[in-house]
């Protein structure tokens, strides 16, 4: 390894893997003059990190859409089964003139509606026999598809991908779960976490933690203060939840100094976060609002500081002072570090974004281009094993022809373990190998699949050209070329250690 | 002009996946005379040992050269007589039947006019039908299909079936219906024994991941279902799932073509026979395939019905392996191999072999029993004799300059 990283050829392809999303045709050998040159321009592409798509709506409008499905549904229901009270009273042929119930299908209960519509289209694992058409996708399963297709288009296009990896991070570290806000997590990710990606982390710190979907998957939009207008006349309590995860998981990091009471003191500082009810605002509903009505009056103290503030600004102060903390940094650069270095970081290099996202005062595409810089970035061995995402994500881009959908991208994704925007707690998807290795296996049956499907058009020496060049060991060339078929050189080469080692 | 067959089963959907494709067409000529004859080919990718299919234990040099690793007609699993000098590998009692009721012939010693070595220009050989690696645009399938039918009863709107995998041998000009899979071949064993190979050496974290895979896979090919959480299960793709997907294809394969609106001609491929390292001919890895496709070749007879009278089922592969066991018991790309005709329609219970011997200096560049029948002969013979292709197409369109090969002439009653 040491002997091949001076080869500028080889330092690229690290690059893609490392830092972005795998090579596509050429990509090797098109940044192979200047692999950090060529990181560090992507930082500065206008526009890069955004998706520009004019049919998706905003998160708020998605679930208002979402909403309204539902409402026109239960109508229907109701109408239908008002109209089958009336004919069990009429004669039997007026029945069976009817209209039949199973045209429209079932309605599910308002409360598992969400859940069980968005799953539909990426866990549904066609275990029963389905139509050779699948029947026209629903507004909802539509809002999900489409917000999907955005998110994978946006990987799949990304010149190095060095940028959505960034997205990817911060969306997993500021994460809210599709089984909780189908609807929204989409647009979550596009208007809270990838204005920012190269901003501040105080900015993004503020989008994230006021924004509907966070609000609604950490239970604040219905925590109330004891002391509050709604508190005083009985309306149920006080939501820890949402602080505790601001602080443990979003800025200082567990047991980095705050107590119970700081907790408490912040989830009342945090009352009032929540969200214009979707049945009483048909033009604004879901969308985030500070309802004073629910906020805890007077001053509170965190960590040793007294917040005067008042109403909104207080939560604001707060999380100002959250992003700016040393140990915010501190849990920050070790994360990235970890992310994109190794499951145990390098010591020094988690100084350097420590230091650099304290000096830059959390400036995030200052972090992003001191990890560029750090030779401890570069050096370490290839040992971080790609989550399923990346995996799937450089596959993809290794064979830009295959033909593959957005449901099969899902079902995929699901399948490893890693369901599109559903991780499994508010921690997040893990960024260490220990859950992932185990999955390997059923890696070994995606690339049988995807081997199946492109072997009459993929020639298994290119694509480990394509993909790995300079790091393609001896020992995968030699296992490639002696595969029994094209199909299993294929599968082969997308098992390749290098492959799923970056 | 895709056909309107009934609309498949969920069950059919899971055993075609993909494997089978085949022409709505009945042959004209044949058609003319009455006959209404079908025709399955059966690629096997990975090049498989002909030796350890049927042995020649009729050579005074057969157990010098492959020791306790010779298929014999003693010894605790003997091979199958076949006609006093080869014996049938035992996992094939299927064929040994209709070997005894003359619906079996075995060509020995036999190769395309690839001799390389390479699996993949080895195939593109095999299924081009052309003499050298090159030309992988069509299949010989395809070519002589358009051969015996009229330009204009070809609809050329018709595009080839979107397959996830058309083999190459049915590729080409001739309109193709497939069957996309609901479901895929199970995991294959043997792709998994060379990653854990690869990984060995190069992350052995990963490598034990993937051996407990295989674990599993043995577990439950063991018949220890029980000790498996149904999510295992589901996982697994062991030697019973290979036998059930095998035996599927095909079957489902025969059902499609036995129907009077069938298609005719159909081709499907299985991969696995790249034996490198323990290649356990009789009652080993290779033993287990050559089960499945026992099972195959008997659910092709089951699902054809009355029309199995009709039919041929013709197993080819790239080439053979070498004549000598490897350092690891395994063997090596090699040259001569077996192919094998089954169905109603021949005139079988024969062995058809030039044999060329198994000393050192019979074998061809002292490794590889040495080829002395050529492949294309045999494809030939079929071709003229079950679907009426003429001498000509076979020469120059289907198999390019192979003027010099004459067709094998016997091959049915």
């Amino acid at each position: 390894m040491s002997t091949m990283s001076t080869d500028p050829k080889y330092q690229a392809a690290l690059a893609l893997h490392r830092f972005g999303l795998g090579p596509k045709p050429g990509s090797i050998d098109a940044i192979a003059s200047d692999p950090r040159g060529a990181l560090l321009a992507e930082l500065e592409r206008p526009g890069v990190g955004l998706v520009f798509d004019a049919s998706l709506m905003t998160a708020s409008k998605s679930s208002m859409a979402a909403f309204n499905f539902r409402q026109e549904q239960m109508a229907k229901r109701i109408a239908l089964q008002a109209e089958k009270t009336a004919m069990a009273n009429a004669t039997p042929a007026a029945v069976a003139a009817g209209e039949d119930p199973a045209k429209l299908g079932p309605v599910k209960p308002h409360a598992e509606s969400n859940k069980a519509d968005a799953k539909a289209g990426d866990e549904a694992d066609n275990k029963s026999a389905k139509p050779a058409k699948p029947p026209e996708p629903n507004v909802q399963q539509r809002i999900f598809r489409n917000e999907a297709r955005a998110h994978f288009i946006a990987a799949n296009t990304a010149e190095i991908g060095f940028v959505e990896r960034l997205v990817w991070f911060w969306s997993n570290h500021f994460c809210v779960s599709a089984d909780v806000v189908p609807y929204m997590a989409g647009g979550y990710e596009r208007e809270a976490i990838r204005p920012h990606v190269l901003g501040r982390f105080a900015d993004m710190l503020a989008a994230a933690e006021s924004h509907p979907a966070m609000l609604i998957y950490l239970d604040n939009f219905r925590s109330v203060g004891p002391k509050s207008v709604a508190g005083l006349i009985g309306k149920v309590g006080l939501n820890e939840n949402f602080a505790r995860e601001i602080l443990e998981l979003h800025t200082l990091g567990v047991r980095s100094g705050y107590t119970q009471d700081d907790i408490i003191a912040f989830a009342k500082v945090l009352t009032g976060w929540t969200i214009l009810p979707a049945a009483t605002n048909p033009e604004h509903g879901s969308e985030f609002v500070f309802n004073p009505r629910l906020h805890e009056p007077g001053p509170q103290t965190i960590m040793g500081k007294v917040y005067a503030e008042v109403g909104v600004n207080q939560g604001r102060a707060v999380l100002a002072d959250l992003a700016r903390h040393p140990a915010t940094a501190t849990h920050v650069a070790t994360k990235l570090a970890r992310h994109f270095v190794a499951d145990d970081p390098p010591p020094a290099l988690i100084k350097t974004l420590e230091q650099r996202f304290r000096d830059s005062d959390g400036d995030l595409k200052e972090v992003a281009k001191a990890l560029v810089a750090a030779p401890e970035a570069w050096d370490a061995p290839p040992t971080k094993l790609k989550r399923p995402n990346e995996w799937l994500t450089a596959l993809r881009r290794a064979m830009p022809d295959m033909q593959a959908n957005v449901v099969q991208g899902l079902q995929a994704r699901a399948r490893l373990g890693e369901p599109l925007w559903r991780p499994p707690a508010p921690l997040g998807f893990s960024d260490v190998q220990g859950p992932w290795a185990d999955g390997l296996a059923q890696r070994l049956d995606i690339a049988e699949i995807v081997a199946t499907r492109v072997e009459a058009t993929v020639d298994p020496k290119d694509l480990l050209e394509t993909t790995l060049g300079p790091l393609a060991s001896s020992d995968t060339r030699r296992a490639v070329a002696r595969a029994d078929s094209r199909q299993q050189a294929i599968a082969l080469a997308l098992m390749a250690p290098e492959f799923h080692r970056r | 002009m895709p056909i309107n067959l009934h609309a498949p089963s969920r069950r059919e959907l899971i055993a075609a996946s993909g494997v089978l494709f085949a022409w709505p067409f009945l042959p004209k000529i044949a058609r003319a005379e009455g006959r209404d004859p079908r025709l399955m080919v059966v690629v096997l990718r990975g090049a498989l040992d002909g030796l350890a299919l049927a042995a020649p234990v009729g050579d005074p040099d057969w157990i010098k050269l492959r020791g306790d690793k010779a298929l014999t007609l003693e010894g605790k699993t003997p091979g199958l007589p076949l006609d006093g000098f080869f014996a049938l590998n035992p996992a094939m009692p299927n064929l040994h039947r209709l070997y005894q009721a003359n619906q079996a012939i075995l060509a020995h010693a036999t190769c395309t006019p690839y001799r390389d070595r390479s699996h993949f220009d080895g195939q593109d050989v095999l299924e081009s039908g052309f003499a050298r690696p090159g030309n992988a645009e069509t299949g010989w399938l395809n070519r002589a299909f358009a051969a015996i039918e009229p330009a204009a009863r070809i609809d050329r709107r018709g595009a080839l079936a979107v397959g996830p995998v058309t083999p190459l041998v049915v590729r080409g000009p001739a309109p193709v219906l497939s069957w996309t899979p609901q479901r895929i071949a199970p995991a294959s064993e043997d792709t998994l024994m060379r990653l854990i190979d690869l990984y060995q050496h190069a992350d052995p974290a990963l490598a034990r991941v993937l051996q407990g895979r295989l674990g599993l896979m043995h577990l439950a090919a063991a018949g220890n279902m029980d000790a498996l959480t149904p999510a295992q299960r589901e996982q697994l793709a062991g030697l019973a799932a290979v036998r059930a997907y095998f035996a599927e294809a095909a079957g489902t394969a025969a059902k499609f073509m036995a129907r009077p609106d069938g298609p005719r001609v159909g081709a499907l491929a299985f991969n696995g026979w790249d034996t490198h390292i323990d290649e356990g001919a009789v009652g080993g890895r290779l033993g287990n395939l050559l089960g499945a496709l026992d099972g195959a070749i008997a659910a092709v007879e089951t699902g054809m019905g009355p029309a199995w009278k009709e039919t041929v089922v013709v197993l080819v592969t790239e080439f053979g392996r070498t004549a000598h066991i490897n350092g690891d018991n395994g063997t090596d790309h090699g040259s001569g191999t077996v192919a094998l005709l089954a169905g109603g329609a021949l005139k079988g219970g024969r062995v058809l072999a030039d044999w060329p011997g198994l000393k050192e200096s019979d074998l061809f560049e002292k490794r590889d029993l040495k080829a002395t029948t050529d492949l294309r002969a045999v494809l030939k013979g079929v071709l003229r004799d079950h679907l009426r292709v003429d001498d000509k197409a076979l020469a120059t369109d289907i198999f390019p300059d192979s003027a010099a090969v004459a067709p094998t002439s016997g091959l049915f009653g």
